[in-house]
């Protein structure tokens, strides 16, 4: 079995499962974020239960809309609140937290080998530490806090087997556009996408996530990669118990669907351009393109690693006057290390504006909104119509050093050749 | 849930995203029937106007795809959607749909027989849909007996509801 069906078939309690077949899985941790979990809350109070099953296994994290920007949000989050306190659940609030899927595993709530559901399609995050990770909806979720319980096909697996080293400024996040680009947004639905190989053996967690996060804009059920050392040293600390990562291994008879093998030696850095996330250009071929707004955070890609990378492009630059550059890093403990780092006053003095942890603009619901005919350049997982803001405006997906290269600019810039102009 | 449906077809193209279906600003309305009139306007603002009478939502390949946001099958049901057919479903979409009691089900073939404006009419126990427009007729995927009894139960809660009182 491959590490997915290995997780799936501990949690049904079957010694051995194949792709199609159906189980009942425990879950052993659910999340709810405030744009999922006010009508999680509706659906569990009408199936009639009084408790979530174990409010040790469900965690409420407030993150689309906060601070909460409207009347409406307010109430939804005082909701959420008050259901966190009935309930007796962790809650991560305002100024507590940060992105859902960044809080997740910092606060410990991800550990290795587990079976995890999240009311965010981007849940499949968490694969990037071996947990099998997927999106559900709100009635889902509610199912779930209300049996702990829920059904899921065993899905067929792709190998996606990475090699080879990237060059400056081309990083984990060019890598899954490239794949992307490749498999299409159609091209893994119902699957499992485990990322192998020498050049995920030698990437960063943050990388991982990255990777892992963009699956479901392939339509995959989720990514994976098996743990390893640099999986326990970011754990550590962090998680109750680290189980054993021996039991998390692919076995070498593993059956996949496909194999696929990408090298990103001679990778250049990657765009999705409008309206699709699977529209994908090597930068050099995407022409010129001028830019109202650079934003650079979301789960994708709001991690210190990113803001780094950002910070080195942007050092004693200024952003372009009429380009409106935003900053928001994924969480509070990312913010806080970013301040310590000096990486916010890079920013500040660029002229960028830092906001606090946040989805932000990623989702066109809160900040950071586009007027018709605008275009922005983001680090974010999205580019569909409307996705961040007018349905006439355009939004182009990059890596951190791209979008910090193209705020430099004022159109979709290079950041290797920016730097070879410098 | 009735287990016959008839109505006019409107047909959308592939990788229909949920924010098309219902964008991100909207989700903080509560009101289903608020949602509903934004139903689809990413794609085509007259579409709750549209669909009030009733339609057969048909779609290509990847219908569905991005957020987990049940507001987006929510806003189709409550705007008239009485059934979405497509080529086939991302996955979160596909089981809120389920869980609302919003039948979505897989029809192979469908999105190239199918013109909006057709008059369709669907029985899910003889697995068929049936295009009265041009007389073509399609299997639709067959779907497990406990997602059948979801449905014919109306969603999940209320299937849940049932099984937790039986026991």
């Amino acid at each position: 079995m491959n590490i997915t069906e290995k997780i799936l078939a501990k949690a049904s309690g079957k010694k051995v499962v194949h792709p199609g077949e159906i189980v009942d899985a425990k879950v052993d941790m659910v999340m709810v974020n405030d744009l999922t979990g006010p009508l999680a809350v509706e659906a569990f109070k009408k199936i009639g239960v009084q408790k979530v099953w174990d409010n040790q296994k469900a965690v409420v994290v407030l993150d689309h809309q906060v601070p909460a920007e409207s009347v409406k949000a307010a109430e939804l989050h005082k909701t959420l609140r008050q259901f966190a306190r009935d309930q007796k659940l962790r809650i991560y609030d305002v100024g507590k937290g940060g992105i859902c899927h960044q809080v997740m595993p910092e606060k410990g709530h991800v550990v290795p080998g587990t079976v995890i559901m999240g009311a965010d399609s981007h849940t499949c995050t968490y694969g990037a530490f071996g947990a099998f990770a997927t999106g559900i909806g709100s009635t889902e979720a509610a199912a779930v806090l209300a049996t702990g319980k829920i059904w899921l096909k065993i899905p067929e697996a792709i190998k996606v087997n990475v090699s080879g080293e990237f060059q400056k400024f081309v990083t984990p996040k060019d890598l899954i556009l490239s794949i992307i680009g490749r498999m299409k947004a159609d091209g893994a639905i119902y699957e499992s996408v485990e990322f192998t190989g020498p050049t995920i053996r030698g990437m960063s967690v943050a990388g991982r996530m990255t990777l892992c996060n963009m699956s479901v804009e392939m339509g995959a059920k989720n990514g994976i990669i098996e743990p390893d050392e640099a999986t326990r040293k970011f754990l550590e600390g962090r998680v109750k118990s680290m189980p054993n990562f021996e039991a998390l291994r692919s076995d070498k008879d593993a059956v996949y669907e496909r194999t696929v093998q990408f090298n990103v030696s001679k990778m250049e850095p990657q765009v999705a351009c409008p309206s699709s996330v699977d529209n994908v250009k090597p930068v050099s071929e995407v022409g010129n393109v001028p830019v109202e707004q650079a934003f650079i955070g979301s789960c994708t890609n709001g991690r210190i690693e990113d803001l780094r990378l950002a910070a080195q492009v942007l050092k004693g630059k200024m952003v372009k006057e009429g380009v409106r550059a935003i900053v928001i890093p994924a969480s509070q403990e990312v913010y806080s290390q970013a301040l310590n780092e000096g990486l916010l006053e890079i920013f500040t003095d660029a002229g960028a504006m830092v906001c606090g942890s946040a989805c932000g603009p990623c989702l066109g619901g809160h900040i950071g909104l586009l007027a018709a005919g605008e275009t922005c350049v983001s680090t974010s997982n999205r580019n569909f119509i409307g996705r961040m803001g007018s349905t006439q405006a355009n939004v182009f997906l990059a890596s951190p050093a791209t979008v910090a290269a193209s705020a430099v600019t004022g159109k979709i810039t290079n950041p290797r050749k920016l730097e070879a102009e410098a | 849930m009735s287990t016959k449906i008839r109505g006019k077809a409107i047909k959308f193209g592939n990788n229909v995203d949920t924010d098309v279906i219902l964008p991100g600003r909207y989700m903080i309305l509560v009101d289903p029937y608020e949602l509903a009139k934004h139903a689809l306007e990413g794609l085509d603002p007259a579409f709750p106007e549209k669909a009030k009478e009733g339609v057969i939502v048909v779609g290509g390949r990847n219908f569905g795809c991005g957020s987990s946001r049940e507001q987006a099958p929510l806003a189709l049901k409550y705007a008239g959607v009485k059934c979405v057919l497509a080529e086939s479903f991302a996955r979160i979409f596909f089981r809120n749909a389920i869980n609302i009691g919003l039948p979505a089900i897989q029809c192979k073939g469908i999105s190239d027989a199918v013109e909006t404006g057709d008059d369709l009419a669907v029985d899910f126990e003889a697995g068929e849909v049936k295009n009265f427009s041009n007389g073509k007729k399609f299997q639709l995927e067959k779907l497990p007996p406990f997602i059948q009894e979801i449905l014919a139960d109306g969603g999940l809660i209320e299937n849940l509801r049932r099984r937790m009182n039986k026991e």
